[in-house]
């Protein structure tokens, strides 16, 4: 089929006009109509994921259009192994989270609407190779997260919805910059495939105040990424939003729009400024350190149970951030290292796509106590194993996934992180496996105080969880026991190219100095 | 060019005055009641000015012996001006202040401004530049103050006047200063004769600059001359408040572009490589400085405001500040962003003040709680209202958004010395979501959520809304063709 990836992108805003058409109370209609959009386009994604050629690691499905052209500005989409399998997470996250939110009943229309605007904004970032189109979609996100939380959230909404909305803005201001100063220093272009050959030789050696222009470029583009993560001290917002929100929005938030500022940062910061790579592989990993711990005891402290996923979604991002400063392993100085490197990188890769499932799970189950007993607080609960043995399983599947125990996906990928990133941060590593433990903590003690113990009266004719909730658990947990037990078929997807960024990096980079 | 000769080059001009008198003689026979009619008149002038701005084609040349010149600069900046006095006519008809007026002769003043304003964008000649901004100014009184009975507007009109007054006569002391040195009033003689001068006569030069500066920037409300705009804004009627927010500041960036390269300026051509008369300080940074402050201003106190039309005062003094970035850049791309942005800020801007006036005829006032639950209650209003408080941050893909891309990617261009003020700009531009967004929250958040849908009961107010909001939208991903047009009018005069 032609035209995939545009397929894949624009269909939700076809459902979205289908929508328009739809009068504001036929609810189930607009809900079956977000779900067909929604359903076609996770079938896309998986016929894209068949259809992809793992073997190599250039991009594939190219598509390329004039735009604007007095700017040098052009419409061009492509995947690789790396946006692929955020494709599929969106995708499959997107269709579960339509049916997370079918007992939305106030202005579903808005809504639905919202939603799916959301879903192509997500779509287009991961997508688009034109830097000019990728900003674009990334702003386009933020209208809709504003308004989902805003007025479909809980009793701080307006707080947590402007609160989001102006830390994401800040840090793609600073982006917007950055990308202006890559345009007019390498050669007028938005076209990232030209960028990414570009960018490192022009950028070496022109200074900026004093300062290396990739410095510069790297630290913006880095804030701007860093904000989405959230990587620490800018994680002020998650909480928040994620507590606000309501469920359907939180699973997305963590599932899959905390992946974009990662994704961002390998996909331009580690390609276009390699040198800025091993200025900052340090940084990074420290970064990723002091999320571990500090989202760890954040979430060992709380009290509410949907704000204490919120932090592990912190806790687990330092993982991530800890696999992808190991790139450097692989360069000269560091002994060429490649295997740690390799390990590295698609373990913090393969991180990405089990935090998506695995808090998607969370929040979902946070959903499901939430709507039937109208509070999160975990002391307030106890004994629940009794009343709903279903979900206490569902439940225990889901946090022992969250706590990377073997058997589950989590467990691989973090894995995989330390030992890449043993052979160069030994000391960061070491500490870092604190988090390990804490994390076992503050889910183990969470799981203990709602489950066991003497069951409260309050809850006893709590209902047990539904299908429609089942359904949308068990593709979730699916996933996360298949991947643990057999991670081939994803590590094969995007090793190719993984060994290509990695060549990208190494072999452009750590070479000239970076002042 | 002879007088005579110029006379068929002046066709939209010579159009718009037979509309105004025509529309004052109509004005005579019509009843209080239907005085409105004249509106009718005027439109109809205003589209016959267009149609011969559109054949007189791209003619390069001065008119009047050298007072004024006619290229595609000026032509842009006057379709500009156009499409904005049309827009204020057909929002006017909605105006619930001004109904209880006889406002025959509000529409003849706002076609006589519109001249002015025409030629403020075309002026080559200091006595012509002092002459277009005192017609503009004592138009604007009179429509300040139109409320006669509402003490606000009186007082608007009386601050105007003041301030007016005051800046004006501070500019004419520096254009006499400069007259002074040079001997003459055309701006192409007195480059060349500043080019000649002896350093003796720097500081008399530098003084005479800042006096000017002090007039035009009071026209384009550059803080520190901004002091006015927020009460005039507020006390106006809102339909004149949007017409000043947006045609005098855009003659009024017309004439700053225009004078500052072609008298102070190294060539005569659209920008200069350094403003030789101005060496020895240094302008570029002070300009920088103008502009960093303008939007720092203006923003932080719009951010403290109650009421939505004073916000948007408080906000378009921020939105000058943004275009004023780049003013000291000497670069093409930098013209070319102002007259982008000014295209953009036009729709967007013109559109949320009619969102405000449309809302004060159906809740009486204009103040944030007035927007309560307006989204849920009137869906389309609402609706736009968020288009146009997105493109006035500048969030894609809206117009404001590629204004201000234009702008920053001039800022950019011009080298790392000039980084700090594109810093400056973005972190102002996030300062700026939280009031618009203020709006927003308002409209969706507080309030009852109305389960009953109320439509504009007027045909009018759609279309009107819809041809605001719809340039609003596909500028800001297609822009294509307006980028065309505004690269081909970077055509100036430069003189025989």
């Amino acid at each position: 089929m032609n035209h995939l990836l545009s397929w894949i992108i624009w269909l939700p805003v076809i459902g979205i006009v289908a929508i328009a058409f739809i009068p504001r109370d036929k609810t189930e209609l607009i809900k079956q109509v977000s779900a067909a959009a929604t359903g076609i386009q996770l079938a896309l994604a998986i016929y894209l994921w068949r259809i992809f050629d793992a073997a190599t690691g250039t991009f594939q499905f190219m598509e390329r259009a004039e735009w604007i052209p007095s700017f040098n500005i052009t419409y061009i989409l492509g995947v690789d192994g790396l946006s692929l399998p955020m494709v599929i997470l969106m995708a499959l996250i997107g269709f579960v989270s339509v049916f997370v939110s079918w007992n939305i009943n106030t202005a579903v229309k808005g809504y639905f609407s919202l939603f799916l605007l959301l879903n192509t904004g997500v779509m287009g970032v991961f997508l688009s190779l034109d830097f000019f189109l990728f900003y674009i979609f990334w702003e386009v996100m933020l209208l809709p997260m504003y308004f989902l939380i805003g007025m479909w959230g809980g009793p701080q909404r307006e707080y947590a919805a402007i609160k989001f909305f102006l830390y994401t803005l800040f840090g793609s201001v600073l982006m917007l910059i950055a990308i202006l100063a890559l345009y007019f220093t390498c050669g007028n272009t938005f076209d990232m495939l030209v960028l990414m050959d570009t960018a490192p030789t022009a950028l070496s050696g022109v200074l900026w105040w004093g300062m290396s222009a990739i410095k510069v470029i790297w630290v913006l583009l880095f804030i701007g990424f860093a904000i989405k993560v959230p990587v620490f001290p800018f994680h002020t917002w998650l909480p928040l939003a994620h507590v606000e929100a309501p469920t359907a929005i939180s699973v997305i938030l963590a599932g899959v729009l905390l992946k974009l500022g990662v994704y961002g940062m390998l996909r331009i910061n580690y390609t276009m400024l390699p040198d800025g790579v091993f200025w900052f592989a340090g940084a990074l990993a420290v970064l990723g350190l002091i999320n571990v711990i500090w989202g760890a005891m954040c979430a060992l402290a709380q009290k509410d149970l949907k704000k204490l996923v919120a932090y592990s979604s912190v806790n687990h991002m330092g993982y991530v951030l800890l696999g992808m400063a190991a790139v450097i392993a692989a360069s000269g100085m560091n002994g060429d290292n490649l295997i740690s490197a390799q390990a590295g990188i698609n373990g913090a890769v393969f991180q990405m796509f089990n935090h998506g499932t695995i808090s998607a799970m969370l929040f979902i189950l946070v959903g499901v106590i939430y709507d039937r007993a109208h509070h999160r607080d975990i002391e307030g609960f106890g004994g629940l194993a009794s009343q709903m043995p279903i979900y206490t399983g569902f439940v225990a599947v889901a946090f022992f996934a969250g706590l990377g125990l073997p058997g589950f996906s989590g467990f691989v990928s973090e894995f995989m992180i330390f030992i890449g990133a043993f052979p160069v941060f030994k000391t960061i590593v070491i500490i870092s496996t604190i988090g390990i433990l804490l994390n076992a903590a503050y889910f183990l003690w969470a799981f203990q105080r709602m489950f066991f113990g003497p069951a409260n009266e309050k809850y006893n004719d709590l209902p047990e969880i539904n299908k429609r909730e089942l359904f949308t658990i068990i593709p979730l947990a699916v996933i996360t026991l298949f991947l643990g037990i057999y991670p081939r078929p994803f590590l094969d997807m995007i090793s190719a190219t993984m060994n290509v960024l990695i060549e990208q990096v190494v072999s452009l980079g750590g070479l000239a100095s970076v002042m | 060019m002879s007088n005579l000769n110029s006379l068929t080059y002046f066709w939209p001009e010579l159009i718009l005055t037979i509309t105004v008198l025509i529309s004052v003689v109509a004005d005579l026979f019509y009843r209080k009641e239907e005085s409105y009619k004249v509106a009718w008149w005027v439109l109809g002038g205003l589209i016959f000015t267009m149609l011969a701005i559109r054949l007189g084609g791209s003619a390069v040349t001065d008119l009047f012996m050298g007072t004024i010149a006619l290229d595609p600069f000026s032509v842009f900046f006057k379709i500009l001006i156009l499409i904005a006095t049309v827009f204020v006519i057909l929002m006017s008809f909605n105006s619930n202040e001004l109904k209880d007026y006889r406002v025959g002769e509000y529409y003849s003043v706002l076609a006589i401004m519109a001249f002015g304003l025409f030629l403020m964008a075309s002026a080559i000649d200091i006595l012509m530049v002092y002459l277009a901004i005192e017609v503009v100014s004592i138009m604007s009184f009179f429509l300040a103050g139109y409320l006669k009975k509402n003490p606000h507007s009186n007082e608007a009109s009386l601050k105007y006047v003041i301030y007016g007054a005051f800046s004006s006569g501070i500019m004419l002391y520096g254009l006499s200063i400069l007259f002074g040195l040079t001997g003459t009033t055309k701006f192409m003689e007195m480059q060349a004769a500043i080019a000649g001068l002896s350093p003796d006569s720097n500081l008399a030069l530098i003084l005479s600059a800042v006096f000017i500066l002090v007039g035009f920037g009071y026209k384009i409300s550059a803080v520190p001359f901004h002091f006015w705009t927020p009460d005039v804004y507020e006390g106006s009627p809102t339909t004149i408040t949007a017409y000043l927010s947006v045609a005098p500041k855009a003659a009024g960036f017309a004439i700053l572009i225009r004078f500052f390269n072609q008298v102070f300026g190294d060539s005569s051509a659209l920008v200069s490589e350094s403003w030789q008369a101005l060496n020895h300080i240094p302008w570029p940074q002070l300009m920088g400085v103008l502009a960093a402050a303008t939007m720092t201003v203006g923003n932080l106190v719009a951010i403290q405001q109650k009421s939505v039309k004073r916000m948007l005062a408080y906000s378009s003094i921020a939105h000058a500040g943004y275009m004023m970035m780049a003013l000291p850049l000497m670069s093409e791309a930098g013209v070319y962003g102002i007259m982008i942005y000014l295209l953009m800020y036009l729709f967007m801007n013109l559109g949320a003040f009619f969102v405000v006036i449309y809302i004060q005829g159906k809740t009486g006032g204009e103040d944030f709680e007035d927007f309560n639950g307006l989204g849920w209650k009137m869906p389309f209003v609402g609706a736009v209202m968020v288009l146009f408080m997105l493109s006035l941050t500048g969030l894609p893909p809206t117009a404001g958004f590629i204004g201000k891309f234009y702008l920053f990617a001039a800022v950019i261009k011009a080298g790392s010395q000039y980084y700090w003020l594109a810093f400056v700009g973005v972190l102002n531009s996030v300062i700026s979501l939280y009031y618009y967004f203020r709006v927003v929250k308002h409209m969706y958040f507080k309030g009852e959520r109305s389960e009953t849908v109320v439509m504009p009961e007027s045909n009018l107010v759609t279309t009107v809304l819809l041809f605001l909001a719809i340039p609003t939208f596909i500028f800001g991903w297609y822009f294509g063709p307006v980028a065309n047009w505004v690269s081909e009018s970077l055509v100036i005069f430069q003189g025989m």
